[in-house]
């Protein structure tokens, strides 16, 4: 377990760099100045200079890069003071620091993913068992033929029509904004209610595709018709063993959805006007700010390499025949 | 069964390598309950007919292949139909003409100013046409669709082929290349690759012109197009390798090239077409998501996924701008989705949906 954990570490690092490092290369390939457009239209050589050493950015891009590596690792001096490791810079539009200001946008970002994947894995896992219990009848066709549409669904056109139809026209749904949840739980739930919903439509239809048909095929695997012939109910047979078997594709795209929507829900943030890490990203593009795009593009890859790590431990936890190494 | 032809031959190994060996076809879920093929009827049949006449068969997949054709040619028709109906997509018709936009700049008439001159409305602010607006919108967005499609179809052919049948350290270093760009953060890859591989082209200070960002579109997307469908393909083209028919053209004196376009190609077509299916509706809609999100394709060019932005600022007021152009393309995604699943069945009787 720990050889494991230690190789998938070493693993990630090098990901990590290396994808950090394409970003840093192929921002700096941009004819556009940083320093110019903080500097404004009244500007002069001096102040120019001035605030490209105050960015860091006066020095080439390779020990830029390396300045910014051993930031990380040991923090780093500006001009404006120290900054503790791990320190990922400031931003070039209102020097916030880097780290701080994704921390804070984490929570809109984290409740998003967890809220949104809650329930469309329970929807369409119980959408998925009802249909394989049902296989070939009308309730399955239709489930599949409702699926195939869901899964067709964009969240930036699903998204406004909610908005307009359930929110201002009806009334029926809170408007979406983001409270902490430590602060009002309830407003929390409330005013985040509309993103999940609308993130599940489009996230529900494969979960419920892929454990019908991997349940189907548990249904007929050597196992199972063992458990029959031993005299279990169907209800045993299906939620003992024919489960567990079509948890491993499941498990593998949930990691995959889950790393990407850790990392900012870009679509569902920006339709919804919630401020996390998606919004911070576009954002950042927009306005040339480096460090903060390197900030989030760190962070969403970490959650990427994290995920799947997890998904592979977690694999062995269902098939005790999958050992880790 | 007799080998009456190189087709044939194909249609061997395919079968096999698709169903571990057993030759038995059955139609997959057409809309009719499964029903055995003899397979009398099936020998002598190259694959490519073999499929057509199990896609014929299936009345989803044939419905669906006219929706999803619909599209293209609308697409590419686009200029004709807009020259018949005698409008186009850039004049303010709303603003150069009085009486269309009320002091708010929504459209007076009710429905988004749906009439007889304008089919589809108006759009709010702007007043320009939304009927050629979407015709044209349609034909940006499945044009760059397309491109993404065959690019990447074309890249996972090279490295899928590359890595599976030269093995090795070649597919050692392969392997790690797509491994690396799988735990890319790729929507977020996209957007902040966009302003780059545009300024590549042109100085940021300066107006962007259509094309250029046209093209960032196409590579961004491009970039990490290509990986699945190359791990599929190198997981086949190392099956088939190993097979007899390969070893009989390397004893005969075959060439690599010629092994490749001659052997293992043909042989690939299957996962290349499924996979395809799979891949264009989710270029399509990736490309709009960057249009919704302000770096894909930008004012005034027509776009699909342009219309999905404007529509989410102008919701309140005109629910209508956004209605056509949105159930146009859940049309279109449904359509080639199912289109993909009968493209599917057609290839691969045994596997089950």
């Amino acid at each position: 377990m720990i050889r494991f954990l230690l190789r998938r570490a070493a693993g990630a690092v090098v990901i990590l760099l290396i994808i950090s490092a394409v970003t840093f290369f192929l921002f700096y390939s941009i004819p556009r100045d940083p320093a110019r457009l903080a500097c404004g239209k009244t500007c002069d050589p001096e102040s120019l200079a001035m605030i490209r050493a105050s960015l860091g950015i006066d020095k080439p891009v390779p020990a830029q890069f390396w300045e910014y590596l051993s930031g990380i690792v040991t923090g780093r001096d500006f001009a404006t003071g120290h900054c503790p490791a791990p320190c990922l810079g400031y931003s070039f539009r209102d020097e916030s620091p880097v780290l701080q200001t994704i921390l804070d946008r984490m929570p809109t970002t984290a409740s998003l993913a967890v809220g949104g994947t809650v329930i469309f894995l329970v929807v369409g896992l119980t959408l998925g068992v009802i249909a394989a219990r049902n296989q070939g009848k009308l309730i399955d066709k239709g489930l599949s033929s409702l699926s195939l549409v869901m899964s067709s669904m964009q969240i930036y056109l699903v998204g406004p029509l909610v908005l307009a139809l359930f929110v201002y026209h009806l009334d029926i749904l809170p408007s979406p904004r983001y409270v902490e949840l430590t602060e009002d739980p309830l407003g929390w739930f409330r005013g985040l209610l509309v993103p999940w919903l609308v993130m599940s439509i489009i996230f529900t239809a494969a979960y419920t595709r892929m454990s019908r048909s991997t349940l189907i095929e548990q249904m007929q695997e050597d196992h199972v018709r063992t458990a029959r012939a031993k005299g279990m109910s169907e209800r045993t047979v299906l939620f003992r063993h024919a489960w567990r078997g079509s948890l491993i594709p499941i498990v593998t795209i949930l990691g995959v959805d889950m790393g990407s929507l850790f990392g900012g829900a870009m679509v569902t943030e920006f339709t919804f006007a919630l401020p996390g890490l998606g919004r911070l990203a576009v954002n950042s593009v927009i306005q040339t700010d480096l460090p903060m795009l390197m900030g989030v593009m760190l962070f969403a890859a970490a959650a990427i390499i994290l995920f799947n790590v997890l998904v592979d431990a977690v694999y062995a936890l269902i098939d005790p025949r999958i050992r880790l190494t | 069964m007799t080998v009456r032809s190189a087709g044939c031959k194909v249609a061997l190994n395919l079968t096999s390598v698709r169903t571990g060996g057993t030759l038995t076809t059955t139609v997959a879920k057409p809309v009719e309950p499964a029903e055995p093929t003899e397979p009398e009827q099936v020998s002598g049949r190259s694959p490519g007919s073999l499929m057509w006449r199990r896609f014929k068969r299936d009345r989803s997949g044939v419905v669906s292949a006219c929706v999803v054709l619909f599209f293209f040619g609308v697409a590419l028709f686009a200029p004709v139909i807009a020259w018949l109906y005698g409008k186009n997509p850039y004049t303010r018709y709303g603003q150069e003409r009085e009486g269309l936009l009320n002091e708010f700049e929504y459209p007076v008439k009710p429905n988004g100013g749906i009439d007889g001159e304008f089919w589809f409305g108006l759009e709010p602010g702007q007043g320009r046409d939304v009927f050629t607006q979407l015709l044209f919108g349609i034909r940006t967005s499945l044009g760059i669709a397309v491109a993404v499609t065959l690019l990447a179809v074309v890249t996972a052919i090279l490295i899928g082929i590359a890595a599976g049948y030269l093995g090795g350290k070649a597919d050692y270093f392969l392997n790690r290349l797509i491994d690396l760009l799988m735990a890319f953060p790729n929507q977020l890859f996209f957007v902040a690759f966009m302003p780059i591989v545009a300024a590549l082209f042109v100085d940021p200070s300066e107006e962007t012109p259509t094309y250029i960002r046209v093209v960032s579109v196409v590579l961004v997307l491009w970039f990490l197009g290509w990986m699945t469908l190359a791990r599929i393909l190198r997981g086949v083209t190392l099956g088939l390798r190993e097979r007899e028919f390969v070893e009989a053209a390397k004893v005969s004196g075959a060439s690599r090239w010629r092994i490749i376009t001659r052997e293992l190609l043909p042989n690939l077509v299957t996962p290349i077409l499924v996979q395809a299916t799979i891949m264009l509706p989710n270029f399509v809609t990736t490309a709009a998501a960057l249009s919704f999100l302000g770096v894909g394709i930008m004012e005034p060019t027509p776009d699909w996924g342009r219309m999905f932005a404007r529509g989410a600022e102008v919701y309140q007021g005109d629910l209508t701008y956004m209605f056509f152009p949105a159930g146009a393309m859940v049309l279109f995604i449904v359509a080639f989705n199912l289109l993909g699943d009968s493209v599917r069945d057609a290839f691969d009787p045994k596997g089950q949906r």
